[in-house]
């Protein structure tokens, strides 16, 4: 059976910008589009930066700050978390890196269909408005809890019961619309759209990260689009299907026989994959900015890949391991313990791996690599803490305290953080032609870095003390000890620091555009496709006019007898190893 | 430019799931079809999660409603002429839509055929047969919430019966809205003489949206009607 080829079959015709308007603002070049999705992600993110401050300030020195009252604190902890995970991580990592990686890293012209991509930035860019008005509205954005678990979230009592949730939802539903668009693309790109000789065992890990989450997003994001439809109806027209007969504020309520339960259960089957729509695309970038920069093969490429794709499919099979004290059969707990130990197999196996990559590596110490390596420190912390939380019975005591808020910030907070600052660090002069400069990126990794165990490890502590998680004060609670407050205070001065050092990044940044030193072509000696293009940053259509062909793997570092310690994945064969 | 040869050629040499991973893994398009006909099959994916996961949810609340559940029959029966007969206005709703899909598949053969007149009015009796699917569910909604069913509530039993029928059947209409507007705007376009040089994969890909969309409704229909 005759196959058709790829490469220069191109279906949909490029659109060509002519004006300033339809080069930088409705953009269909992917580049454009990447950037316009980070600079919002990353904008959004920065409120919920401060966000998260303004609720240390309260915990670490409370009764001092009067603008701080527990409806505004609720809120600021629902508008951190949601933002950071959605809004910020989700939308980086795919919406951002997807982007300009994947076209580039597959050696296409564009994502398969510009104009959708187009679409799904602005559609983005609405979802994140609507959030963003909910701060403005009367009552506030809703405080419910990033996890928004009715019945509370809707019922008068909750900071923002009545337009906050309303927008948020909303907002949601938007995003999901985006995701959507932008995530057909990414798929389609990916199966359908690679150059001449790149195989799918070929591809860089970056690309099979951001492939396997783009699909998790597709299957996951249902359950949170259906949720938020059925939580709106339960709000604006008063069905039932959350909430239960119940009293509130001594009045009893129209609803009936509504199962909260239910919620929880659509909420997590798409919560739990989104730990992983952010985390593979980090496992993918990270693998690669480990190798570039200890100039040695990725270990165990296949068995990586494949790690990839069984964490993708076990993710869907442990989302109750987020519900154990919500009263559900134990034979269930059983189950999704079962399941959620399994996946740290697939998860220890890329740990080890990126460990044996650096070993008798050359490794260049630059700030990317800095990041990465502090990476596998938190990540392997974040993930020995997750095997406390997978098993039922230890679960049920740290369920809801400190313990749990220090274990997904380890690892899905700090752990994607870390890797996208590699990757910032890694691609920034591929995207600018302009080399950030080291010195102050050094000093940003090591606030960073520290910061984050000053910040974290003692939260540890406080969740063994069991100081419950999400309250505004602790009041004159007998089994915690006075020295917890000394130990949230420690936590505040150091999140403050953190919070702050990011502005040596921002400055970095800003400096760098304005007068930075032009990096040069492929300036860490890096062998995938986006760093052969013809010009840097890359114009628009990639590639000149011929695409590239791939005669080779990623990851031909240090091959012995090469006359570099590189082989571009174009380099025709003779010249080294054949991957 | 004339494309240069694969790399990693495949032929299915080699038979069995071997053969096939290595087909898949080959320097080529994963699929061997058009862009857009492999986009419309994951969007469908991830759609077939959104009517799974509704009629998971129903099926939840259904079974832990503390209420009796409305006797469904007898709540969409009609009585013509002195007669009573249960689902009489879901069986011809039902027959419309597969109807439809019939000449949406007869579509898609002349289009490939290149015989763009009858295309046309193929997919316009598809449109104009959605199109009155929607208008008996407008129907059906008018006569229940004459009968006073309500989102909120119901006189028979429990309220959920209200709120996923008006969910679901809701968001499969609007499908077919979508489908409708979504056909009219392609049959247009193929009148026009648009896809003489892309080819008519798209007339393909409008069939997928709406062959879905059926299959969703014998879905809807087995856990709504009969159950």
């Amino acid at each position: 059976m005759q196959h058709t080829a790829i490469a220069d079959q191109i279906e949909e015709d490029l659109h060509d910008p002519h004006s300033f308007v339809t080069r930088y603002i409705w953009s269909q070049d992917h580049k454009v589009i990447a950037i316009q999705y980070s600079i919002t992600a990353v904008f959004v993110g920065l409120v919920a930066l401060v966000l998260s401050g303004l609720m240390r300030l309260q915990l670490g020195f409370p009764d001092t700050f009067d603008f701080i009252d527990p409806s505004a604190y609720l809120q600021f902890v629902t508008m951190h978390g949601m933002i950071m995970v959605i809004y910020l991580l989700t939308a980086l990592l795919l919406g951002g890196f997807g982007n300009y990686l994947i076209p580039l890293m597959v050696g296409a012209r564009d994502m398969v269909f510009p104009y959708l991509n187009m679409l799904s930035f602005w559609t983005y860019l609405l979802s994140v408005i609507v959030l963003l008005a909910s701060f403005f509205v009367p009552g506030g954005p809703t405080g419910a809890g990033w996890t928004l678990y009715p019945p509370q979230a809707i019922l008068q009592g909750t900071p923002g019961y009545d337009w906050g949730i309303i927008l948020m939802l909303a907002s949601l539903a938007i995003f999901i619309v985006a995701f959507t668009m932008g995530g057909l693309n990414y798929v389609t790109t990916v199966l359908q759209a690679r150059t001449h000789g790149l195989t799918l065992m070929r591809m860089p890990l970056t690309i099979w990260g951001i492939f396997t989450a783009t699909v998790l997003g597709l299957l996951a994001f249902p359950a949170l689009l259906v949720s938020a439809i059925m939580m709106m109806l339960d709000k604006v027209i008063g069905t039932s299907f959350f909430m239960p007969a119940l009293v509130s504020l001594g009045e009893s309520l129209d609803y009936t026989g509504g199962s909260p339960i239910l919620f929880q259960h659509l909420f997590w089957f798409f919560g739990h994959p989104e730990v992983y729509i952010v985390a593979l695309p980090a496992f993918g970038m990270v693998s690669d900015v480990i190798a570039t920069h200890a100039r040695k093969n990725i270990f165990g490429y296949r068995m990586m890949v494949w790690a990839i794709v069984a964490i993708g499919g076990l993710s869907f099979v442990v989302w109750a391991h987020h519900m154990y004290v919500s009263g559900m059969h134990p034979a269930f707990g059983f189950f999704f313990a079962t399941t959620t130990l399994i996946i740290a197999v697939p998860t220890a196996l890329k740990v080890y791996n990126w460990v044996l990559t650096l070993w008798r590596g050359n490794i260049h110490l630059t700030v990317p690599m800095l990041f990465a390596i502090g990476f596998i420190f938190t990540f392997t912390h974040g993930g020995l803490t997750g095997l406390f939380l997978g098993n039922v019975t230890i679960d049920l005591p740290l369920s809801d305290t400190y313990f749990v808020v220090a274990h997904f910030h380890m690892v899905m907070g700090v752990s994607p953080i870390m890797v996208l600052f590699a990757a910032i660090y890694h691609w920034f002069p591929l995207v600018s032609g302009k080399q950030l400069h080291v010195g102050l990126g050094k000093a940003h990794f090591w606030f960073t870095f520290l910061g984050t165990y000053a910040i974290y490890l003692p939260m540890h502590y406080l969740g063994f003390l069991g100081v419950p998680r999400r309250y505004f004060a602790m009041g004159g609670t007998d089994f915690i000890p006075e020295s917890a407050q000394a130990l949230n205070a420690s936590i505040t001065l150091a999140a403050l620091i953190v919070g702050l050092s990011q502005l040596i990044f921002i400055y970095n940044v800003i400096r760098t555009l304005r007068k930075g030193e032009p990096a040069g072509h492929n300036p860490w000696g890096a062998t995938s496709l986006e760093w052969q293009t013809p010009d840097v940053p890359p114009r628009h259509g990639n590639w000149g006019p011929e695409l590239p062909v791939v005669h080779r793997w990623a990851y031909d570092f240090s091959v012995p007898g090469a006359e570099r310690d590189f082989i571009p994945q174009n380099e025709p064969e003779g010249k080294g190893a054949e991957g | 430019m004339k494309p240069a040869e694969p790399l990693v050629t495949s032929d299915y040499t080699e038979p069995g799931v071997s053969g096939m991973v290595r087909d898949w893994g080959a320097d080529k398009q994963a699929f061997d079809m058009p862009w857009g006909k492999l986009m419309m099959w994951i969007f469908l994916l991830s759609d077939t999660f959104i009517f799974s996961i509704f009629l998971t949810g129903y099926m939840n609340v259904r079974l832990s409603a503390t209420d009796t559940w409305p006797p469904a029959s007898e709540i969409f029966a009609l009585t013509v002429g002195g007669v009573y007969l249960p689902l009489l206005l879901i069986a011809i709703m039902t027959f419309i839509l597969i109807t439809s899909s019939g000449t949406m598949a007869m579509a898609v053969n002349y289009a490939y055929r290149g015989d763009r007149r009858r295309t046309v009015i193929l997919m316009i009796a598809t449109a104009v047969l959605g199109a009155s699917f929607v208008g008996l569910q407008a129907f059906e909604w008018s006569k229940l919430i004459h009968d006073g069913v309500r989102p909120w509530g119901n006189p028979w039993g429990a309220a959920q019966f209200g709120s996923t029928f008006f969910m679901i059947t809701g968001f499969h209409g609007l499908h077919v809205s979508a489908g409708v507007i979504y056909l009219a705007i392609i049959a247009r376009k193929v009148a026009r003489g648009d896809y003489e040089k892309k080819g008519y994969a798209i007339v393909e890909i409008t069939g997928l949206y709406w062959h879905f969309v059926d299959l969703v409704w014998v879905f809807i229909f087995a856990f709504f009607y009969l159950w």
